[in-house]
C-alpha cells in the first residue's frame, strides 16, 4: 500500500469521548495515524475544511448483518461496507448468521479478506457461540479467537440452552470475549409479528409480548453474575429488560446494552400501514418503551447505538406481513435519526451521542477503534451537523431499500469519512445547499 | 328499472370510499349509508331472490386465499342479482405456489379487466395492501383476525331489524375474542353506533386490555346473561391459536355454550345470532340454535343484501347522468 499524503482536518469541532476532548482544532494525519492537533496547514498535505463541522472517531456499529456468505441477493460484504462508510462508520461488526454461519477460522478468514477486497471499512467477526449456530454444543471459540473473532453471538436466535449459555460465559472469559446475545422466549414470541399490545389486538396480528424479552435478559444476567463473564444484551427494545440491565450494573454484572435508532424512534402504531418495512425482532413496541429507551440512553444505562442493519431483497418483503422477513436496513439513516432524534431534541449531547458510536463499542469488542488520541489509526468521520437531507432508499449503496424511514427529512450526515487515513467518503448531496470540501 | 327499485338512483353523497377494507375507519352515518342501502335491495328484490342489473356489464373477482363457503357464495350471488360478472379465484394450484407475490396475483386479475377485487387472506391487512397497489375497489372479505366488515354489518343489520334500533342496546359477544375477526367489525360498528358492547370468554382469549377501546370484557358468561338484549356467539377458531388456549373443548362448552337452560337466566326477548359456521354443541345447542330466539338464517339473507349494497355503493352510478336506461 502507497504511504498516504498527510491530511489537515482543519478547524472543524474535534469531539474525542475516549479522552474527554471537546474544543476546536485541527487535526493532522500522517502515515494513516493520528500526528497531532493544532497544527497548521504547511502547504505538503491535503486540507478538509471543517469550519462548522464535528470531527469524531470513526464511527462503530457492533450489530451488522452483511449476509454473505449465502445470501449475497440481500448484501455483500462489499455493498455493507458501503453502506456503512455512506453512513459514516469506519468499522462494523458482522454478526454470523450467514449460510453457512462463520463458525471456524476459515469462515473468520473468508469475511476478513472479502472485507480487505472491498477496502471500504474495517470489518470485525463476531463468531457463532455454538456449533452452526444450532445452539447445541460451543463452537471452537479459541481458534475463532485467534483468527480474529471479536465477539460471539448466535443472533436471528437466542443461545436458547441456559447450560450453553453458563459454559460459553465461563469459557469466553479466558479470551475476554463479550457473548452477545438476542434474548426472546420463543414459546412466548411464536408466529408473532408484532409487539403485543393495544395496536395488535386492534389489527388482529399475532403478538410478541416484551416479556418474551425480560425472561431471557433476566436468565442471562443471572448466569452473567453467577459465573462471571461478559454478557451484552443486543437491540434491547422492552422497558423491563432494560430496568432489569439497570439494576444489574448497579450490582456490578458484567452486562452493557445496545439500542437500535427504530427502537427509540418508531411505536407499533406504525404497523397499522401494515407494511413489513416496520417488521422486526425485537419488534417496535409501545412509547412507554420508546421512553424507557430514550431514558436508558440518557442515563448511560445503554451505552451503545447499534443499527441491527438486516437486508432483505426487495421481492421477499413484499409478501404479506407474516410470510416477511424480520429485519431492516439502518447503517445508512443511522447517524442522522441519532441527531434528529436525540441531539437536536437535547435528549443527548454530542459527546454523549458520539460516545455510544464510538469508544463504548470499541471497548465492549475489545478493539483498538473509537478514539482520536496521538498515534491511533487514523478512522476520521466528519459530520456535518446542520444539513438536512431527505431518506432515498433509491440512493442507499446498501443492496436492499428495506427502511422504515423513506422520505423521512433527518438532520446531520456523515460528510467525509477517513478510514486508516484514507478519504472513503466526501460531501453527500444534501436538500440544503452547504460549502464544498477545499482538497489542496 | 333501477331508479324506481331505489327512488334515490345514484348513489348517495354521503358515500365516497373507493374501498370497504374495514369497520374501524367508516363513520357512523357510512355504516347507515350501507344498512339503509340493503334494506332497500331487499325489499326491491323480494329478499334478495330477483335480479336488480345495475351493475351489467362489470366484473367482480373473488380472490380467496383462504377456505369459505358461505362469504364467497354471498358475494358472487350478491355481484349476479346486480348483473355483473364473476371470476372466482382461489389459491390452491394458482401461482402463488409457485411463489409469486399474492399482490402481483391480484394485480394480474386486475389487469383481466375486474372493476371490484373481492379478497380473503389468513393475514391481517392483506385488503389494505391491496387497495394501496390496485386501482380497482377493493372489499375485505376477511383478513385474519383483524376485519370482515361484511359479517359486521350483516350482524348488525339483523340486529336493527329484530329490535328497532341499535342505540342502547347491550351487545355481548362471546367466545374467540382474540381470533376474530367477526368480532373487531362488531366492536366498532356498535360502538359507532351507540350501543353498549360486551365482550365475553376464557381470560386468555378476552384480553382485559380491550376495555382500553371503551368496552366492557367479562370472563363469567352466565352474570351478564340478564343484562344482554344480544348475543353475538363467536366461533373458536381452533386453526388460529398457537397455543391451546383452554383445557378443553368439553371444559369451554360448559362455561360459555349457549343452551336451553342459560338461556332461562336470559331477558325473554333475547336475540341470539353466531356468524357461522357454528360448532354445534360447542359454541351454541342446537335447540337453542334452531329456537326462536335465533336469527341465524336471517343473517345470511342479510349477508346478501348488504353485500348487493356494498358493490353497488362501490361500482355503482354516482350521478343520475350515469344511471343506465
Amino acid at each position: 500500500m502507497q504511504p498516504n499524503r498527510s491530511l489537515l482536518i482543519e478547524g472543524g469541532r474535534v469531539i474525542d469521548p475516549s479522552q474527554d476532548l471537546d474544543r476546536v482544532t485541527n487535526v493532522l494525519v500522517e502515515d494513516g495515524r493520528i500526528a497531532a492537533y493544532d497544527a497548521v496547514a504547511t502547504g505538503g498535505e491535503d486540507v478538509i475544511d471543517a469550519a462548522g463541522k464535528i470531527v469524531s472517531p470513526g464511527l462503530i456499529d457492533m450489530h451488522v448483518h452483511l449476509r454473505e456468505p449465502g445470501r449475497e441477493e440481500d448484501e455483500t460484504i462489499a455493498t455493507g461496507a458501503a453502506a456503512a462508510i455512506a453512513g459514516g462508520f469506519t468499522s462494523i461488526a458482522c454478526i454470523p448468521n450467514t449460510e453457512p454461519p462463520i463458525d471456524t477460522q476459515a469462515s473468520v478468514e473468508f469475511i476478513q479478506h472479502q472485507a480487505a477486497r472491498a477496502d471500504q471499512c474495517n470489518v470485525f467477526v463476531v463468531a457463532c457461540v455454538s456449533k452452526n449456530r444450532e445452539g447445541k454444543e460451543l463452537a471452537e471459540l479459541g481458534q475463532l479467537v485467534q483468527a480474529g473473532a471479536v465477539a460471539f453471538s448466535d443472533d436471528g436466535s437466542p443461545v436458547y440452552d441456559a447450560e450453553l449459555m453458563r459454559r460459553a460465559l465461563e469459557y469466553c472469559q479466558m479470551f475476554d470475549k463479550p457473548i452477545l446475545n438476542h434474548a426472546e422466549v420463543r414459546e412466548l414470541t411464536q408466529g408473532g409479528v408484532m409487539h403485543e399490545g393495544l395496536v395488535s389486538m386492534i389489527l388482529g396480528l399475532p403478538g410478541m409480548p416484551a416479556v418474551a424479552e425480560d425472561v431471557m435478559t433476566a436468565r442471562d444476567i443471572s448466569l452473567a453474575e453467577a459465573v462471571g463473564g461478559r454478557i451484552h444484551m443486543m437491540h434491547v427494545s422492552s422497558s423491563g429488560s432494560i430496568e432489569l440491565i439497570r439494576r444489574a450494573k448497579k450490582r456490578g454484572v458484567r452486562v452493557t446494552t445496545e439500542v437500535c435508532p427504530h427502537h427509540f424512534t418508531l411505536t407499533d402504531e406504525c404497523l397499522r400501514a401494515f407494511d413489513s418495512n416496520f417488521k422486526m425482532s425485537p419488534p417496535l413496541r409501545g412509547q412507554k418503551h420508546v421512553d424507557a429507551c430514550l431514558a436508558a440512553l440518557a442515563d448511560g444505562t445503554i451505552e451503545v447505538i447499534c443499527t441491527d442493519h438486516a437486508p432483505h431483497a426487495r421481492e421477499k418483503k413484499m409478501r404479506e406481513l407474516d410470510q416477511a422477513p424480520f429485519g431492516i436496513v439502518g447503517l445508512e439513516t443511522a447517524l442522522g435519526l441519532v441527531v434528529t432524534r436525540l441531539i437536536e431534541p437535547g435528549r443527548l449531547d454530542w459527546p454523549a451521542a458520539l460516545a455510544k458510536m464510538t469508544i463504548n463499542p470499541a471497548r465492549i469488542l475489545g478493539i483498538d477503534k473509537g478514539t482520536l488520541r496521538i498515534g491511533a489509526d487514523a478512522d476520521i468521520t466528519v459530520i456535518d451537523p446542520d444539513v438536512t437531507w431527505t431518506v432515498d432508499p433509491l440512493k442507499f449503496k446498501s443492496k436492499s431499500t428495506n427502511t422504515p424511514f423513506a422520505g423521512w427529512k433527518l438532520r446531520g450526515r456523515a460528510d467525509t469519512v477517513i478510514v486508516g487515513g484514507r478519504v472513503k467518503l466526501q460531501t453527500q448531496e444534501a436538500d440544503s445547499p452547504r460549502r464544498p470540501v477545499r482538497a489542496h | 328499472m333501477s331508479t324506481e327499485v331505489w327512488g334515490v338512483g345514484a348513489v348517495p353523497a354521503a358515500w365516497t370510499r373507493q374501498h370497504l377494507l374495514d369497520i374501524e375507519s367508516l363513520t357512523a352515518e357510512e355504516i347507515n349509508v350501507i344498512l339503509d342501502s340493503a334494506v332497500a335491495f331487499k325489499e326491491a328484490t323480494a329478499g334478495c331472490t330477483q335480479k336488480v342489473p345495475i351493475l351489467a356489464g362489470r366484473t367482480c373477482a373473488n380472490l380467496f386465499f383462504e377456505n369459505s363457503t358461505r362469504t364467497r357464495t354471498s358475494f358472487s350471488l350478491a355481484a349476479r342479482r346486480l348483473g355483473a360478472d364473476t371470476v372466482d379465484f382461489s389459491s390452491a394450484g394458482s401461482s402463488l405456489s409457485k411463489g409469486e407475490t399474492f399482490i402481483d396475483t391480484a394485480k394480474n386479475i386486475e389487469a383481466m379487466g375486474t372493476d371490484a377485487v373481492i379478497v380473503r387472506h389468513r393475514t391481517p391487512g392483506t385488503a389494505h395492501l391491496l387497495a394501496q397497489n390496485l386501482g380497482c375497489a377493493v372489499i375485505n372479505a376477511g383478513d385474519g383476525p383483524h376485519e370482515h366488515p361484511t359479517q359486521g354489518l350483516l350482524d348488525i343489520l339483523t340486529i336493527r331489524e329484530r329490535l328497532g334500533r341499535i342505540e342502547g342496546l347491550t351487545v355481548a359477544l362471546v367466545g374467540d375474542i382474540s381470533h376474530s375477526r367477526t368480532a373487531r367489525s362488531n366492536i366498532w360498528g356498535l360502538k359507532k353506533l351507540g350501543a353498549h358492547v360486551i365482550v365475553c370468554g376464557p381470560a386468555t382469549l378476552v384480553s382485559k386490555r380491550w376495555e382500553e377501546l371503551g368496552i366492557e370484557v367479562a370472563h363469567d358468561l352466565d352474570s351478564i346473561l340478564p343484562r344482554c338484549d344480544v348475543l353475538n356467539l363467536l366461533r373458536i377458531q381452533f386453526e388460529r391459536q398457537t397455543t391451546r388456549p383452554f383445557p378443553s373443548v368439553r371444559e369451554y362448552a360448559l362455561l360459555y355454550a349457549m343452551t336451553r337452560q342459560r338461556l332461562e337466566r336470559a331477558k325473554p326477548d333475547i336475540l341470539i345470532l353466531a356468524p357461522g359456521p357454528i360448532n354445534r354443541g360447542v359454541e351454541v345447542t342446537p335447540d337453542v340454535a334452531d329456537g326462536p330466539h335465533s336469527a341465524i338464517l336471517e343473517q345470511v339473507t342479510n349477508g346478501l343484501a348488504v353485500r348487493m349494497a356494498v358493490l353497488w355503493l362501490l361500482l355503482g352510478a354516482r350521478s343520475a347522468d350515469e344511471i343506465p336506461g
